[in-house]
């Protein structure tokens, strides 16, 4: 087997040729994986992509065996779950493996989004593919929200309630909405069924959407940290052996990680009012959703009315999808812009916050630092982002890749 | 090809309603409309809670002083302006103003507030406080600070004797 760029490959062995030609998925593989040119010059944020993909994998995996033994009764639900951690052999690992794995699903997608931020790879020519990534998102978000309802604890079932009961705040149609989804008066029994079903299907839509995003991507190749296009051979190099190995790396240092939780905190990151059957006549004190979700929790509840909290909420995820249109700068990389760079950076710090008074009950000063810290969020979209663009200096761009690259090294 | 176009589309919806109507309720969740409760035990200043149809019902047995700060509110202070008395009548059209019953759900996210059991925060109205997002209800159930934009659901009851009480 032998090629080189641009040229189809040769395969050597006579069954590879034979299928390839009737069905090319070596030459795919070859052209998408092996010679694939690809930026020389990636830091380690771009090892978030492998990570993310390979949690999905692993979701889907301690998933199914999951659900060879859980029961999605309202009855047997939360029992079910209780003898999967006790009676079935490695069953708490698969589980801790399958809760745990959601969080950390959460940080390497929000890690690997606030690389696409920092080095605007939303801008042209790559609009669809962050559009497909927010929507992998938003789907992620509605997968692990029906997961986290399947123990049927007493957070599963109060959090279904207050997310559900967000579609009453719709004008006129509102509670036939909620009733809809409920199937019935309240959560309860046909809810748990009607979750668990969408929670089994919906991350092999992931899965699809994913394969888009991969074949938007590969189009016009990954953008990289100076922001600038490749201009010939010298700036890039073949994805394989260069980034499967250095991904290789990094998806086994983010699952050292993932495994010291897994093994020695595996509930550091829930809640314990979840170990808690749920009780339909009984609110926990204090209703928290899982980590992931807490900014835009935080978001929904600065504002005073129930419509307007609602809008927030969703508007906060809505203005992702048009980020493309929204930076104005015709710069990418925060490399090369000396103010924004600062601000993205502030970005960060909001939500945090926002987090912070997310996990914190609505009151004193958790107030108005979560109104704050929302009109911030929008501020940041709405308006810094149109306007600095017009008014920020960039810094002047390199000539090319491996001229940054080259001096770099030269000191 | 217009009219056939448009017929394709009929079809389609025709045929995707089923799928859409399959996911409300069923009529053995439909059925489960009614409970009946004694109430000859609850004293005075006293509240239970029922379930019916998966939801908790508070039923408080109000006192003089509760039932007055109720009916003295301006109407115009209430952001869901609704007199007491329309709030505990029964289908037979019978006041009670010592029989407050009231579905249980707060109206902003659905979360049971507080103020049921004996020793519960009541908040500043003397009536419930939902511990989710802070709403505050009065005396009668009605909405009056906080998120959530409407009063206490009042469901359907009827006295069939003086303790004996059918809901739904
Ligand atoms: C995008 C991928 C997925 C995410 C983010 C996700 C997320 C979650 C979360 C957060 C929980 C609650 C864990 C807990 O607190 O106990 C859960 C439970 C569960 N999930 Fe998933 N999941 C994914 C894929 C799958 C798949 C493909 C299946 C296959 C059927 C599955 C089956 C289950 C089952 C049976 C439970 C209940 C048992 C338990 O609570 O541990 N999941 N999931
Ligand atoms: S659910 Fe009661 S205040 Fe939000």
């Amino acid at each position: 087997m032998a090629s080189s760029h641009g040229a189809p490959p040769v395969f050597n062995n006579k069954v590879i040729a034979w299928i390839d030609h009737r069905l090319p998925i070596f030459s795919y593989i070859e052209k998408e994986y092996h010679t694939f040119p690809t930026p020389r010059n990636f830091n380690y944020f771009w090892n978030f992509g492998a990570i993310a993909t390979v949690m999905l994998l692993l979701m889907i995996v301690t998933g199914i065996v999951l659900a060879t033994n859980y029961t999605p009764h309202a009855t047997m639900a939360f029992d079910s779950v209780e003898r999967i951690m006790r009676d079935v052999p490695s069953g708490w690992l698969i589980r801790y493996m399958h809760m745990t794995g959601a969080s950390f699903f959460f940080i390497g997608v929000y890690i690997h989004i606030f690389r696409g931020l920092y080095y605007g790879s939303y801008k042209a020519p790559r609009e669809l593919l962050w559009i497909l990534g927010v929507l992998i998102l938003l789907l992620m978000m509605a997968t692990a929200f029906m997961g986290y309802v399947l123990p049927w604890g007493q957070m599963s079932f109060w959090g279904a309630t207050v997310i559900t009961n967000l579609f009453s705040a719709i004008p006129v149609v509102g509670d036939s909405i909620v009733t809809w989804l409920w199937g019935g008066f309240s959560v309860d029994n046909p809810t748990l069924n009607r979750f668990f079903a969408l929670h089994y299907l919906l991350p092999f839509i992931i899965v699809a959407v994913v394969a888009l995003h991969v074949v938007a991507l590969h189009v016009h190749g990954s953008n990289n940290p100076l922001g600038i296009d490749p201009k010939g051979p010298q700036d890039t190099v073949p994805f394989h052996p260069y980034y499967t190995m250095k991904d290789g790396f990094g998806v086994i240092c983010f699952m050292i990680v993932y495994a010291a939780f897994v093994f020695f905190a595996p509930n550091f990151l829930g809640d314990v009012a979840n170990y808690v059957p749920a009780d339909p006549l009984v609110t926990p004190t204090h209703i928290v959703p899982e980590w992931y979700f807490l900014p835009f929790y935080a978001i929904l509840r600065a504002i005073p009315d129930k419509l307007g909290g609602v809008i927030a909420m969703f508007g906060a995820i809505a203005v992702l999808f048009v980020l493309p249109w929204l930076d104005t700068s015709r710069v990418r990389s925060c490399t090369f812009r000396p103010i924004y760079k600062w601000f993205v950076l502030v970005l960060v710090v909001v939500l945090f916050l926002l987090g912070w008074c997310g996990a914190n009950p609505p009151e004193g000063f958790f107030v108005p630092l979560s109104r704050i810290c929302t009109a911030y969020y929008f501020f940041h979209f709405l308006i810094l982002l149109p306007v600095l663009g017009k008014i920020e200096r960039p810094l002047p761009l390199p000539p090319s890749i491996a001229d940054a690259v080259l001096k770099k090294k030269a000191g | 090809m217009v009219a056939s176009g448009a017929m394709a589309a009929v079809g389609a919806i025709a045929t995707a309603w089923p799928f859409i109507n399959n996911l409300n309720p069923a009529a053995d969740t439909l059925a489960l409309s009614t409970v009946e409760v004694n109430v000859k035990a609850i004293a005075v200043g006293q509240a239970i809670t029922v379930k019916w149809r998966g939801k908790p019902v508070f039923i408080r047995h109000r006192t003089p002083e509760e039932i007055k700060e109720a009916e003295q509110v301006k109407l115009a202070d209430l952001p869901d302006p609704e007199t007491d008395n329309a709030r505990v009548v029964d289908t037979a059209k019978k006041v009670r103003p010592e029989w407050l019953i009231v579905i249980g759900v707060c109206t902003h996210l659905g979360c049971v507030p507080l103020g049921t059991k004996q020793g519960d925060p009541r908040g500043d109205y003397n009536g419930w406080f939902c511990p989710c997002h802070g709403s505050q209800y009065d005396t009668s159930g009605r909405i009056r600070k906080g998120p959530a934009p409407k009063n206490l659901a009042v469901p359907e009851y009827l006295f069939t004797s003086d303790t004996l009480v059918k809901i739904g």
